[in-house]
């Protein structure tokens, strides 16, 4: 399989500055994230990769603004996401931010266009505007024919590529993914992951991406960050998609 | 969120668990339907008494009698009418309580009736005998109350009929068998009063009979017969509803009692104070309002014209306020149904927390703010809410209705009529509805907040 090589800008979009944060679990403190700074690019595909407990998922909840930072800032767009209120910080997740993760998390009691009409409704778009916005999504994951079956008629590649279609409607700037593939098969991965490649192409999109599969990051990803206990042990451009 | 998206999204929701929010929304009902049912019976209740009261003619009554009565005597004379109004001292102008006032009062607004308590002692001859009875003049305007529910016979053919309505124990002095003397004759020997009227005294050719109708004070005492037919027996004593005080024993239509010009008791008194104007007052004037809303205005007009004016109206207050407080205990109870149900609310949105906690975390993530899903169970409790009052509304009322059909067949079987004792007015029913709603939205107040607070990475991590 060929992947095209994408060429993302050398415009920092998201820079982490000394991130930290510590979880209290009964009489101990983990330090899910210690001291982390980080500078992401946009229109770069990143790979968080490391071992479960590596606070890589921690990482990017903070990045993707549904955590903030015990200490430390995470400036996107100009603005620090460890200063904004909880309201501001939703706003954040609404416009700038889409997400998918492992478990899909399609809403089981709707049907799938009703789950990727839901960011709209959120962001209080016109109902006109909103019918023809999913059916565009759903046509880019190629799911348009099933858009009135619920998640649960769906299989599990369809799952996730109707979330993709959800963390897609609203035209974020960012899209994170929490191990997207870790409920999938091996060919049903690839699919998913080469549809990311093609949203980031196409649309220019910011995709961070957390995995533990090493091989799957190197094929697909940019750029690699390696994390352990919470620190940023290692980054590295990968072959299929070298910094310029 | 728009509060469309929002209500069709709880409302998807409460779809989705139906038997457990069909429950909790049936428990609010049950609550409504019992504040309704509750509510509705003293509403029915005070409706029923009040028309009875109004009916009766107590409370839409204004009695008139001249200031004079309460000036002692040697006060001073009446003025002529022909003498112009003193402005200089208008509470010491006496009034005198006659025709021109009687017409007075019939021009103010939301007066039904006028009229004069005519009341005077007589002799009833029935067949052979004689008995010594009150007769009384009845206005026409009774006709429409119920005073006169439940008479043997028939009320009054018209206004003028030379007709008479018999007080059963009356009647039963004059026959051992009441209900037969209907229809028959009884003639009334009364003394009449002859208004001699200057006009009339004028007309005299002889003038030593003009100066002795003039140095008589222009009255004069005739006795006279009248033969009336017997229309009809009444168990109750009508008088107390068509506003005179003291009963008669012998009713006729006012109409006629005024043409027979009968004596009256204040004729003396008239003749002694009023140094014989000649002119015929009356001794109290009974005013029939619209409805026991307009006696107020109508009694304080009264009283600017210069008469003494009072009504039952206060009487009518404290039964208001006994009703008040009889709704407010009915009410109390009823509450404590919805409360128990409004606890039904509370739990069921916290089970729901519990089963969404990942929705939570999910529409947080796709950027719901902590109000939006504050919202979100907010509009599911008052969803509950409204439904529970609705249902709770039809069903209180059907539950009103059942009442009144047992009432009503018990009723009926003492060979009493039926009553309506279940009212559900339409400020009730909404009311009800409001309750309901805001017991509901208070019950999701502490859900609603727990769900708005929920950590979104936390929530995402539930299985």
């Amino acid at each position: 399989m060929v992947v095209t090589p994408a060429m993302p800008s050398t415009q920092t979009l998201i820079r982490a500055e000394n991130v930290s944060r510590q979880y209290r679990l009964g009489d101990t403190v983990i330090h899910a994230v210690s001291n982390l700074s980080l500078e992401i690019c946009s229109g770069e595909f990143l790979a968080l990769l490391g071992s479960s407990g590596s606070g890589k998922s921690t990482l990017l909840n903070l990045l993707a603004g549904l955590d903030r930072p015990t200490s430390g800032a995470i400036h996107v767009q100009g603005q620090d996401l460890a200063a904004l209120d909880s309201q501001e910080l939703a706003r954040y997740r609404r416009d700038t931010v889409g997400m998918v993760f492992q478990s899909f998390n399609l809403l089981p009691r709707m049907t799938l266009e009703e789950n990727v009409e839901l960011p709209l409704r959120l962001a209080e778009v016109d109902r006109a505007e909103r019918s023809q916005r999913v059916t565009q999504a759903l046509e880019h994951v190629h799911l348009a024919a099933r858009r009135r079956h619920r998640p649960s008629e769906l299989s599990g590649g369809e799952q996730q590529r109707g979330a993709l279609a959800r963390a897609l409607v609203n035209r974020p700037t960012i899209l994170f993914a929490d191990e997207p593939t870790g409920n999938l098969d091996t060919a049903t991965g690839e699919q998913i992951l080469l549809l990311l490649r093609e949203i980031q192409e196409t649309l220019g999109m910011t995709i961070i991406m957390v995995t533990h599969e090493r091989p799957l990051a190197e094929r697909f990803a940019n750029r690699i960050a390696v994390l352990s206990d919470g620190r940023l042990v290692d980054q590295f451009a990968t072959q299929t998609g070298a910094l310029a | 969120m728009k509060s469309r998206d929002l209500s069709e999204l709880a409302l998807r929701n409460l779809r989705e668990a139906i038997l457990r929010n069909s429950l909790t929304t049936l428990g609010v009902a049950v609550g409504v339907a019992s504040l309704v049912a509750m509510l509705s019976l003293g509403v029915g209740l005070q409706t029923l008494a009040s028309d009875r009261l109004t009916k009766s003619g107590l409370f839409d009554a204004v009695f008139v009698t001249s200031r004079r009565d309460f000036r002692g005597p040697g006060g001073d004379g009446p003025p002529r009418k022909s003498s112009p109004p003193e402005k200089s001292n208008p509470p010491e102008k006496f009034k005198p309580l006659d025709e021109d006032a009687r017409q007075q009062f019939a021009a103010l607004p939301n007066v039904v009736d006028v009229y004069p308590q005519i009341r005077f002692l007589t002799d009833v001859r029935y067949a052979g005998n004689s008995y010594s009875t009150n007769v009384l003049g009845v206005p026409e305007s009774s006709r429409a109350t119920s005073a006169f529910d439940g008479i043997t016979g028939k009320y009054f053919s018209s206004p003028t009929a030379e007709e008479a309505i018999l007080q059963a124990d009356f009647a039963k002095e004059l026959s051992p068998q009441p209900a037969t003397l209907v229809g028959k004759e009884l003639v009334l020997r009364y003394a009449e009063r002859r208004a001699a009227f200057p006009e009339e005294i004028s007309k005299e050719n002889d003038i030593d009979k003009q100066l002795d109708a003039l140095m008589s004070g222009g009255i004069s005492i005739v006795s006279r017969e009248k033969k009336l037919r017997i229309a009809g027996i009444i168990e109750s004593d009508p008088s107390a509803g068509i506003g005179g005080f003291g009963g008669g024993r012998v009713f006729l239509p006012l109409r006629v009692a005024e043409q027979l010009h009968a004596a009256q008791a204040n004729d003396v008194q008239d003749f002694v104070r009023g140094g014989g104007s000649g002119k015929p007052t009356y001794a109290a004037l009974t005013i029939r309002a619209k409805s026991p809303k307009e006696v107020l205005p109508i009694e304080d007009a009264i009283k600017k014209l210069g008469f003494n004016a009072f009504s039952l109206l206060d009487a009518s207050k404290t039964l208001r306020q006994v009703f008040i407080v009889f709704d407010m205990f009915l009410g109390l109870f009823a509450s404590l149904a919805l409360t128990v149900a409004s606890l039904g609310i509370v739990n069921t949105l916290l089970m729901a927390i519990l089963e969404r906690r990942r929705e939570i975390g999910v529409l947080k993530a796709l950027g719901a703010t902590d109000r939006d899903v504050r919202s979100l169970f907010f509009a599911e409790a008052g969803a509950m809410g409204l439904l529970g009052g609705v249902f709770g509304v039809a069903l209180g009322w059907m539950i009103g209705q059942a009442l009144t059909w047992g009432t009503t067949i018990y009723l009926r079987r003492q060979d009493l009529p039926g009553v309506k004792i279940s009212h559900v007015p339409w400020w009730l029913a909404l009311s009800a509805i409001a309750f309901a709603v805001v017991v509901s939205l208070v019950a999701g107040l502490y859900p609603a907040g727990r769900a708005a607070r929920l950590d979104p990475v936390e929530a995402l991590r539930y299985e």
